[in-house]
């Protein structure tokens, strides 16, 4: 009970942008530093890893294709995750954490695509094929899109943060059908071989530099998260002054 | 909420509703195609299908801004929320979204098939099309109802609705074109696509109004 009620409270401290302010400027270094760490032992191990007996050395494109395309969904989980946090919780912090991850999954989505079609284009023989997970990561790249568009068109970040939420979690119907799309439609795109029932089928020498990739990714990804969480409230507080300074100042020609 | 769907209907029905330009932007659709592919009946016949169910998508997706545009305009949309405690609001929406529909969108589903002629389709193919966009369309005036909630308070929402709105509608237009394709072509199945088509519109009938409830809500204060 007093657990539960420390957690409510810890949330409720991140609720105050001063104290997320000075959170995220107290985490960022150490977050930033583990990220390079990690990115640089992953780099370095999957520069060592073994060549695959068919695919020579493109099977190394794996090790960041798959951590972007993870982090494409993830970070689309947790911008539904803060839609949510908007309309139901009404977290203060939470549309700020949903329009900043929004072009950082962006991104992340463009180079699943890219690096995909660079190691499609060697090991299929074309850059693009209409497959369902193909298409689907499509899909949730131009959901990524529209839902930047939306935020941006509105000027009232209060009001478009509703709006946004609400599209993000009709938008949510999308990342299930990424995951299962290799099961249910049989298609070019390999299905799951790394979380699946009965164990990884990748070999030890590939599995383990694909881990420190994915995590070193994931570190990335929050690093930049709090990064552009971190500038939107400045943001919002550079506006706010400015308003209030506009103000002051048609006062001050008036009297 | 028969007197709000007659309304609905008649507004839309009436000159300067817009309810017309979605069939003449249909048309013109489909007598673009053969510029753009060539005459070839053959390819034609072939392509047929997708090139209905494409023309009428973007038809829809056309006339879904002015789902609560006009009545954002006169004011009656900010009536119909504060209705609320009185009718759901989701159910208010629900209407809307069918008056709106048959309108705009029934008109394009009876001149498909006349279409359907010109691009030298079968007469399984053409009524398997038409039924597919029977079933179908509903699906995308549902979902676009949450798009044209969303961007209602936008001064030029129109083009940002089909934006948003477009990929979200991919899986009824997979679902209706492999239907109308089972219907003529032999090893691919018509009834399994059809259902999920099917249920792609009832499950819409759902998330849809809740969803476009819920971002008018947030756009009336």
């Amino acid at each position: 009970m007093s657990d539960a009620v420390s957690k409510t409270g810890r949330w409720i401290d991140l609720a105050n942008p001063t104290r997320f302010l000075s959170l995220a400027g107290g985490i960022l270094p150490w977050l930033g530093g583990l990220t390079v760490l990690v990115l640089a032992i992953g780099f370095w191990m999957s520069m060592n890893a073994p060549d695959d007996y068919q695919q020579g050395s493109t099977v190394k494109i794996m090790f960041i294709h798959v951590p972007f395309a993870w982090l494409s969904m993830m970070c689309y989980t947790i911008m539904s995750v803060a839609a949510l946090g908007t309309l139901v919780w009404r977290h203060p912090l939470a549309d700020v954490s949903a329009k900043a991850a929004a072009p950082i999954g962006a991104v992340f989505t463009a180079l699943a695509l890219i690096t995909g079609s660079l190691w499609g284009k060697p090991m299929w023989g074309t850059w693009w094929v209409w497959d369902a997970r193909l298409t689907s990561v499509f899909v949730l790249f131009l959901m990524y899109l529209g839902i930047i568009a939306l935020t941006r068109a509105m000027d009232d970040p209060a009001k478009s943060a509703r709006a946004t939420a609400i599209l993000t979690l009709v938008g949510f119907i999308n990342i299930p059908i990424i995951k299962f799309s290799v099961d249910w439609w049989n298609t070019l795109h390999q299905p799951a071989s790394v979380l699946r029932m009965g164990g990884s089928t990748l070999d030890q020498s590939y599995l383990r530099p694909l881990l420190v990739m994915a995590i070193g990714f994931t570190l990335l990804f929050f690093t930049l998260h709090l990064m552009a969480m971190r500038n939107e409230i400045w943001r919002r507080r550079v506006t706010a002054m400015r308003r209030v300074a506009a103000r002051s100042a048609d006062r001050g020609t008036v009297s | 909420m028969g007197a709000l769907f007659l309304r609905d209907v008649r507004l839309g029905l009436r000159a300067g509703g817009g309810a017309l330009v979605g069939i003449l932007f249909f048309l013109a659709v489909i007598a673009v195609v053969p510029f753009g592919v060539g005459p070839d009946l053959k390819l034609l016949a072939r392509i047929g299908a997708a090139m209905l169910w494409i023309g009428a998508l973007l038809a829809t997706l056309l006339g879904l801004d002015r789902l609560f545009q006009a009545d954002r305009d006169d004011g009656s949309l900010d009536l119909l929320i504060m209705a609320a405690d009185r009718h759901m609001l989701a159910l208010t929406i629900l209407v809307k979204c069918l008056a709106h529909w048959t309108v705009s969108v029934l008109p394009l589903v009876i001149a498909s098939p006349l279409l359907g002629l010109f691009m030298n389709m079968e007469p399984a193919a053409i009524g398997a099309t038409a039924l597919t966009l029977l079933v179908g369309t509903p699906a995308i005036t549902l979902i676009g109802a949450v798009g044209a909630a969303v961007a209602v308070s936008l001064p030029r929402g129109g083009l940002l609705v089909s934006v948003i709105i477009l990929p979200l509608t991919i899986p009824v237009l997979i679902f209706g074109v492999s239907a109308s394709y089972g219907a003529v072509e032999d090893p691919a199945p018509f009834l399994a696509p059809f259902l999920i088509l099917a249920a792609i519109t009832l499950f819409f009938a759902v998330l849809g109004p809740v969803a476009a409830a819920a971002a008018l809500r947030s756009s009336a204060d």
